[in-house]
């Protein structure tokens, strides 16, 4: 298929461009494959370079002529074009429809896209699992690689290469694959160093209505405990939810076959549930016409900071289960891809230093998100302005973000990276011209042949340049658990996200240059101090040299 | 000291509120003539000002001991359990009795002792100097006069000695309108804007009742329109809801009827009174206490409080007053009540938008003794401050400073100083340690000879400075940079930091403005030592030359 049968109308001059925070501006619109290009004829003023996967919907309306066409971003951003001539504001509308919801993932734009910059490291093999592993190899030898998912046919969402407890045979793996939805039976996840407790994380359980039971299964995760401790197994669903999954083949671990374990249900919710508390908070946050009545109650009926506390409290709950109880975890809801993999991402940001830095985050988003097989593709399909609901599409990774910068809120330099390194990614999630968070797992990445086609993210963000954006200036190394408060009272809307296109941040804005200025000042001084002292020493002692015969 | 039966008890619990395992520390309780004071097993202190002390509550009594919960003014919480119900019934008692005094003079600003000489005290005391502030914003000028007419407070009471008029209006005109205003609270100035020639004026409602008039009242406004030259018309803001303004005219009171006055806009801003704001903060105050609270209650509690509504609408009203200033150079002249709540809250606010002196840390000092203190705000009613009605008690001035930390959330480089200072602020109009808020308007201010017995808090918020700077500040800004906040309801956010200023597990962890406080003190003293090495440096050079 050829771009060009999409592309109607491919230029359209005279048309005015109305966005958050700048003047009008009018200029020629241009449409190519997978942008949106709107330059005026001025010098100095900037143009706007939109990509087509970035729109989430658009509105037309018409008052004689002159057509408008609003374009709802998937960043939550919402601009205005306004175009003469109804025919062409008919085909630009169109064509946008049309470019913006391409089926193929092949036409997207990360195939098409030819870097401008220097690839100092290729960001596809920035984060081997292999090298992932030799960090905890040399704390423990109770785990090994195993390749056993190596042609994706044992597990067809997981990883070429996971992490199993060592006693366990690639043959045994193979079994508890069959017990485990979706095949994913329980990998590790983390290994706390301090005390050797672990993370597994895996699918729900298939025990169907007749309790169905798989000896490997228990021999698999009992294989983690040490001898005489037990461990929890901390289930993403209510008990409810968890039964009635039972009529569907799937199910929860009975007591009676892990009497070494205890679960523990919470309840984070998934899917469209998630999507609508995501509709109506951004929906909310674009009313600025608002009381403070109908804002508030808005804002509570969201659900959005409820999510956020109860994936903040499983989070933590599991951190103290490992680093104050010594109790190893297992962790599923259902499929385990999702709130899942929220709780052991945010566990380990609670619990592991390395994770609060920048190459440490990228590295877990990695393997916890990427690797672990959150189906990207389809989660992050659309956002808050699509209407076409689809029950795949839900902002899972965007709380999981969102919890990231409640934590980062409340323990400000305990980070090497900014709520800007956050935001960013939100975006390449949602539409990027990298392969990175392209289809849903491992497996579709490797059909894809994404390395060899595209560029990864990591490629981008790990130069000097861009590092410098998304670096948090007041970041000092902390190597204790941090331990996040989850009152209401502590919990807050992320306004860098949800009020970004809504309200300036100006102020804000050079208040943190100058917070970076007074720091920047500070290195300054104390290296002229260092300089300083230190030639005075060696002309002291040049001076004692001299002075004695 | 009658009060104090037991004067230490041991083995007490503390628990902590918002612990959900119910964590408790134990250690002793000390009662001294001022303070009840809590030392836990790591000598970790625990100070609690009677004065502080809102309620004292006893609960039923439970297997490990008498539960005593203790609010404080300043919003700290505290959950004692003591071992032996005697000894609880014992401090409950003296506690009730030592929060609530029937007197002045029994208040611990009389007895509190910073060891100054009386000069050092007097010194304090003229620290801030409401003659200078006129100056400053440049009256007396052509168009305002310092009026003599309420010298010795015979006019009305509640207002300070010195007073701005416009020029015109004669003293008979001054008195004629203050008969027809409440209390005598007759039009005066607040705030002179130089550039403008505008000013903010305040007063009292009129007593119109429903057909009533004054022409020295309407002469008074006339001359405040007149004194400003650049615009004919005036504002008029009643800061009350309209239906509280027509229903006090059936008490012959109200507001201005504009067929009477010539070139005055009436305009009323709807801000609720002090019974709505008391029962408002109580209710935020229920829904936080909460142990375990969900975010759907914390939100719908925030909202049926009404609180951030009632912060809105006071912030609505000041940017009114600023947007008149500065757009259409009009002046303003703003009354509630009895002018002393609602109207101490809108002409502050408006000011502070207006000024950027008000922004520095003397200049809030200096806004806050105008138009708070020496205008009459009930500060001993407002705060409690001895055992008295309590439906007069109302946190009209919490709430400006509440206004005030929204502006430093949305100008953080825009105010010299800091959340901590509000906070401190906060504190002591509560402590009654200091002379300064002690009683209700500057008459009974004298009588209680505050300035021979009593301290002033400013020297000593000052000689603290340091805490208090707001390490972002940028003084660069003009004199004139007028703040223009955005009021959409998504920029107000609940004060944690005010209404759980003692529930640390609340807060961040970490603090932000307390290291980069840090490093520009450390900054100041590293670019000292350049000097100092680089003079050493130089004289060695010297030395070597030779």
């Amino acid at each position: 298929m050829e771009f060009a049968e999409l592309i109607k109308t491919p230029r359209v001059d005279n048309v005015v461009l109305h966005r958050p925070f700048y003047p009008a501006v009018e200029g020629t619109l241009c449409l190519t494959g997978h942008h949106l290009i709107l330059s005026s004829r001025q010098d100095n003023t900037e143009e706007l370079w939109l990509l087509h996967s970035n729109i989430d919907a658009i509105d037309k309306r018409f008052v004689g002529p002159l057509g408008t066409i609003i374009i709802k971003c998937k960043d939550f951003r919402i601009i205005q074009l306004d175009i003469p001539g109804m025919e062409e504001c008919l085909n630009i509308a169109s064509s946008i429809e049309a470019l913006s919801t391409l089926d193929s993932i092949t036409l997207m734009y990360p195939f098409f896209y030819r870097p401008m910059f220097e690839v100092i490291e290729d960001g596809w093999h920035s984060f081997l699992p292999e090298q992932e592993f030799e960090l905890y190899s040399s704390a423990t030898s109770d785990w090994r690689l195993s390749y056993v998912n190596k042609e994706f046919a044992v597990c067809p969402s997981y990883p070429p290469i996971v992490i199993v407890p060592k006693s366990i045979d690639d043959e045994a793996l193979r079994k508890v694959a069959t017990f485990r939805h979706g095949g994913r039976f329980p990998v590790l996840s983390y290994y706390h160093k301090k005390n050797g407790m672990v993370i597994m994380r895996s699918g729900q359980p298939l025990t169907g209505t007749n309790g169905r039971r798989c000896k490997e299964d228990e021999k698999l995760i009992n294989a983690t405990l040490r001898a005489g401790k037990r461990g929890y197994i901390i289930d993403t669903r209510s008990l409810n939810v968890a039964q009635q999954a039972r009529a569907k083949g799937g199910g929860f671990e009975q007591e009676a076959h892990y009497p070494q374990w205890r679960r523990i249900h919470k309840s984070i919710e998934r899917y469209h549930i998630l999507q609508e508390s995501l509709v109506k908070l951004v929906e909310a946050c674009n009313d600025q016409t608002h009381n403070m009545d109908r804002w508030l109650s808005k804002l509570e009926s969201s659900n959005w900071l409820t999510h956020i506390k109860e994936i903040l409290t499983t989070a933590c709950l599991v951190a103290q289960c490992i680093d104050r109880e010594g109790a190893s975890i297992l962790i599923h809801g259902t499929e385990g891809t999702d709130s899942t993999l929220q709780v052991t991402s945010l566990a380990q940001i609670i619990l592991e230093p390395r994770s609060r830095t920048i190459r440490g985050f990228e590295a877990l988003i990695e393997r916890e998100w990427l690797q672990a097989g959150h189906p990207f593709q389809q989660r992050c399909a659309q956002s808050a302005y699509c209407s076409s609901k689809q029950k795949w599409e839900s902002p899972v990774f965007l709380l999981f973000l969102d919890c990231v910068w409640q934590i980062l809120r409340q323990f400000p330099c305990s980070f090497e990276f900014n709520e800007n390194f956050l935001i960013m990614l939100f975006e390449h999630a949602y539409a990027s011209q990298f392969g990175t968070f392209l289809g849903n797992n491992e497996s579709e990445r490797c059909k894809l042949k994404l390395q060899q086609k595209t560029m990864s993210l990591w490629s981008w963000v790990n130069r000097p340049s861009e590092l410098s954006k998304v670096t948090n200036p007041l970041f000092e190394a902390n190597s204790l658990v941090i331990w996040p408060s989850v009152a209401p009272q502590s919990l807050q809307l992320w306004e860098g996200i949800f009020l970004r296109w809504n309200r300036s941040s100006k102020y804000l804005d050079e208040a943190y240059e100058e917070m970076v200025n007074i720091i920047e000042y500070n290195k300054e001084l104390q290296a002229k101090v260092n300089l300083l002292r230190r030639q005075l020493a060696e002309l002291e002692t040049k001076d004692g040299v001299q002075e004695s015969p | 000291m009658e009060h104090i039966r037991t004067t230490k008890v041991e083995q007490v619990k503390l628990l902590d509120r918002f612990s959900t395992n119910n964590k408790s520390l134990t250690g002793t309780l000390y009662l001294t003539a001022t303070h009840l004071l809590f030392i836990d097993s790591q000598q970790k202190e625990t100070w609690i000002l009677h004065h502080h002390i809102g309620s004292v509550e006893k609960l039923a009594l439970t297997t490990s001991g008498c539960p005593l919960v203790i609010q404080c003014k300043n919003f700290r919480i505290v959950h004692f359990i003591v071992p032996r119900e005697r000894d609880c019934h014992d401090i409950y008692n003296s506690l009730l009795q030592l929060s609530k005094q029937a007197k002045y003079e029994d208040l611990y600003a009389f007895s509190y002792n910073p060891k100054q000489n009386d000069s050092e005290r007097l010194r304090g005391w003229q620290l801030i100097d409401l003659a200078e502030e006129y100056k400053r914003m440049g009256v007396p000028n052509s168009n305002w006069q310092l009026s003599d007419a309420n010298r010795e407070y015979k006019i009305c009471e509640t207002y300070p000695r010195e007073l701005y008029v416009p020029r015109i209006a004669s003293k008979p005109i001054i008195v004629g309108s203050s008969k027809f205003r409440s209390k005598g609270r007759f039009p005066v100035l607040s705030y002179y804007h130089q550039n403008k020639e505008a000013a903010i004026c305040r007063c009292s409602q009129p007593l119109s009742g429903f057909s009533a008039r004054c022409l020295e009242d309407e002469h008074l406004l006339q001359a405040i329109s007149k004194a400003n030259p650049a615009n004919r018309y005036m504002y008029v803001v009643d800061t009350r809801p309209k239906l509280n303004a027509i229903a006090n005219r059936a008490a012959g009171k109200g507001y201005e009827n504009e067929d009477n006055y010539s070139n005055i806009r009436f305009q009323f801003v709807g801000i609720e009174n002090i019974h709505v704001m008391r029962s408002s903060l109580q209710k935020l105050l229920e829904v936080n206490g909460t142990k375990g609270l969900s975010v759907n209650d914390f939100y719908s509690g925030l909202e049926s409080s009404g609180w951030l509504r009632h912060i809105k609408a006071v912030m609505d009203a000041a940017i009114f007053l600023a947007k008149a200033i500065m757009v259409e150079n009009a002046s303003v002249l703003v009354h509630c009540s009895d002018g002393w709540d609602r109207t101490s809250q809108v002409c502050s606010l408006g000011s502070l938008l207006l000024d950027s002196y008000y922004r520095t840390v003397k200049g809030f000092m200096v806004l806050i003794e105008k138009d708070w203190i020496s205008f009459g705000h009930k500060f001993s009613e407002r705060c409690g401050h001895l055992d008295g009605d309590p439906k007069e008690v109302s946190p009209v001035f919490t709430q400006f400073l509440e206004c005030v930390w929204h502006l430093t959330e949305q100008f953080p480089q825009d105010f010299e100083f800091n959340e901590a200072f509000l906070l401190q602020i906060h504190e002591h109009i509560h402590s009654c340690q200091f002379g300064n808020f002690l009683g209700n308007c500057q008459k009974e201010r004298e009588e209680l000879k505050l300035k021979e017995k009593t301290y002033s808090l400013w020297p000593f918020l000052l000689d603290d400075q340091k805490k208090y700077l707001n390490p972002l500040y940028s003084s660069s800004s003009q004199k004139f940079a007028v703040l223009e906040p955005n009021t959409a309801s998504f920029n107000f956010k609940f004060w944690r930091n005010m209404y759980h200023q003692f529930d640390r597990t609340l807060h961040p962890r970490e603090s932000v403005c307390n290291i980069i406080m840090n490093m520009n003190e450390q900054n100041k003293q590293l670019e000292k030592e350049i000097e100092d090495l680089e003079s050493i440096f130089q004289a060695f050079v010297l030395r070597n030359e030779t």
